[in-house]
């Protein structure tokens, strides 16, 4: 390159080339932008040598820091558990009643297992775990399987009327569209059911008709519901004498249960969750109802 | 260097090949991995396909977008691992023609979603969200229990799936239309067929509980349900990693 001269009008270095007596001002570029040019591709370098980087056919540069995601991630949750270990292991090893009469590891069971609770229950049984129309209020007592601990670990096991070998099973058959009862009776069965005291704000219905409809229900029902209706926890019959219904209590909907039947079911999640994570939210579901008495 | 710049500089097929070999580099190594595929994907041999209803199913939340709110593919990270389970292996979305990684959340991450949840909660959460979910964003799609899907043209899906890679026999494609109707009517006299084709473990339920027809809801909560379960080697995978660990 030929040596510049200054340019006389902005005193600047010109580059030396000339073109038909016009001439260039010399601008190099900032020694900024070259030093982060520089800068960027040291770090490269180092980055290709620390880090996995290049293809090569069925493998790949590993990187002398041999970091990989999948390992990586097995440590995390490694260490992760190893974290909660301390009051893990005692969850595991202690049975509930031990649990529950322990203020300090119930804090942690409560934390723990309502995280539990609205990752995995909670989009059916509500975040407060009071269900909704069709999915069963937990927080009420009543329950279907019954309520002690031992019980309610083993319907998240195994879940009901799931995929898995030892489920749950229950069905309330369909009287109706199987042709069982006349439309007739179970409008009086209704009338019988409404009439046991779990229903509120509707009106009573005339007492021939709830004496029909007790002869059906002690025909047909019984077997499940019980003798007084109050249910049966061995086969899932829910209690038709107290304030809780899962399908809803007005007459229509009473009608549409008998009619069509329901099977409910509820995953099982043996395969999903830790047997110490199914205790968690054993305890947990049981806080819930605690809370509200 | 200036003197070998200068003279490349002037020979215009010189100066063209130059800046095509250096502008693909960058597309080479994006590529390159794609050339050993075959090996680097993980084994799956017991792998099911798609059931023609799930593929209208998977067709459906296509169409309805599900994908830009939710991802499938749990990734390598401690905090989704714990949430929803074992990290996506590649594996897992062979049969996904295009897949469905997905790259936003706004609802939750669905690669686990198949068997987490009932049928009857899918229904009345695709109804309206907000029934069962209060504080849920998600549309209602409550339309779909409506429409009946169309069944006439799976067999070419299918043989469309077939043309990139997936092993449909000549058979399934025949029988796709009647598979659907099967799969979701347990009563019929084609449900049989389906479980014979695609194996004892397929789900043959009236997915919507409507057993009149068989509806778009039924194919969406069809492939909903076997989201994450054509193979269980990711699960595999975890429960050495965890024997290992101990």
């Amino acid at each position: 390159m030929d040596i510049g001269e200054r340019d006389p009008v902005t005193g600047q270095m010109t580059t030396g080339h000339e073109w038909n007596g016009i001439t260039e001002l010399y601008t190099p570029i900032p020694r900024v932008v070259i030093f982060f040019l520089v800068l960027g591709t040291l770090f490269s370098i180092g980055y290709w040598l620390l880090m996995p980087a290049w293809p090569l056919g069925t493998t790949y540069t590993k990187g002398l820091l041999g970091l990989d995601q999948k390992t990586q991630v097995e440590q995390q949750l490694e260490l992760a558990s190893a974290e909660r270990s301390a009051w893990t292991s005692k969850i595991e090893s202690m049975d509930f009643a031990a649990i529950l009469a322990d203020p300090a590891l119930m804090t942690i069971v409560n934390q723990a297992g309502s995280t539990l609770f609205k990752d995995n229950c909670a989009v059916c049984h509500g975040t407060s775990g009071t269900g909704s129309q069709g999915f069963p209020n937990l927080t009420t007592k009543s329950w279907l399987w019954g309520g002690d601990p031992q019980t309610i670990f083993e319907t998240v096991r195994v879940g009901i009327n799931s995929t898995h070998p030892d489920t749950r099973v229950s069905q309330m058959l369909s009287f109706g569209r199987d042709g069982v009862l006349e439309r007739a009776q179970i409008s009086d069965v209704v009338s019988y059911v409404q009439s046991l005291g779990g229903v509120a704000g509707e009106a009573a219905a005339d007492s021939e008709s709830v004496a029909r409809g007790k002869d059906v229900f002690s025909a047909n029902c019984v077997a499940c519901h019980g003798d007084d209706g109050k249910g049966k926890p061995d086969v899932g019959a829910p209690n038709l004498t107290d304030a809780w219904w899962i399908y809803g209590s007005d007459r229509q909907s009473i009608f549409a249960t008998i009619f069509n039947g329901h099977q409910g079911h509820m995953p099982h999640w043996e395969d999903r969750l830790s047997n110490t994570d199914r205790k968690l939210l054993t305890l947990y579901v049981l806080s819930l109802s605690e809370k509200k008495t | 260097m200036p003197e070998f710049h200068r003279k490349i500089e002037r020979s215009a097929i010189g100066f063209v090949l130059a800046i095509v070999v250096v502008s693909s580099i960058g597309g080479f190594i994006e590529i390159a991995p794609l050339f050993t595929i075959d090996e680097t994907v993980e084994a799956a041999p017991d792998m099911r396909v798609y059931t023609p209803l799930e593929v209208a199913g998977r067709n459906i939340y296509l169409r309805e977008g599900c994908y830009a709110c939710h991802s499938q593919m749990i990734r390598t990270l401690r905090d989704e691992v714990e949430r929803y389970g074992p990290y996506s292996l590649a594996v897992e979305s062979k049969y996904d023609h295009p897949m469905l990684w997905g790259s936003k959340r706004t609802g939750p991450d669905l690669a686990r979603i198949g068997g987490k949840y009932s049928d009857a909660w899918h229904v009345a959460h695709l109804f309206n969200p907000r029934d069962v979910v209060p504080e849920s964003v998600m549309p209602k799609y409550g339309w779909l229990q409506r429409n009946t899907v169309r069944t006439d043209d799976l067999g070419e899906h299918l043989a469309a799936m077939r043309a990139v890679g997936v092993p449909y026999t000549d058979e399934m494609i025949a029988n796709a239309g009647n598979d659907a109707f099967g799969q979701a009517s347990p009563d019929s006299s084609f449900a049989a067929g389906v479980s014979e084709r695609y194996g004892e473990a397929t789900q043959v339920r009236m997915f919507d509980g409507n057993p009149e027809q068989v509806t778009e809801m039924d194919a969406l909560v069809a492939y909903l349900q076997i989201i994450g379960r054509l193979t269980d080697v990711a699960h595999k995978q975890a429960a050495l990693a965890q024997e290992g660990a101990k």
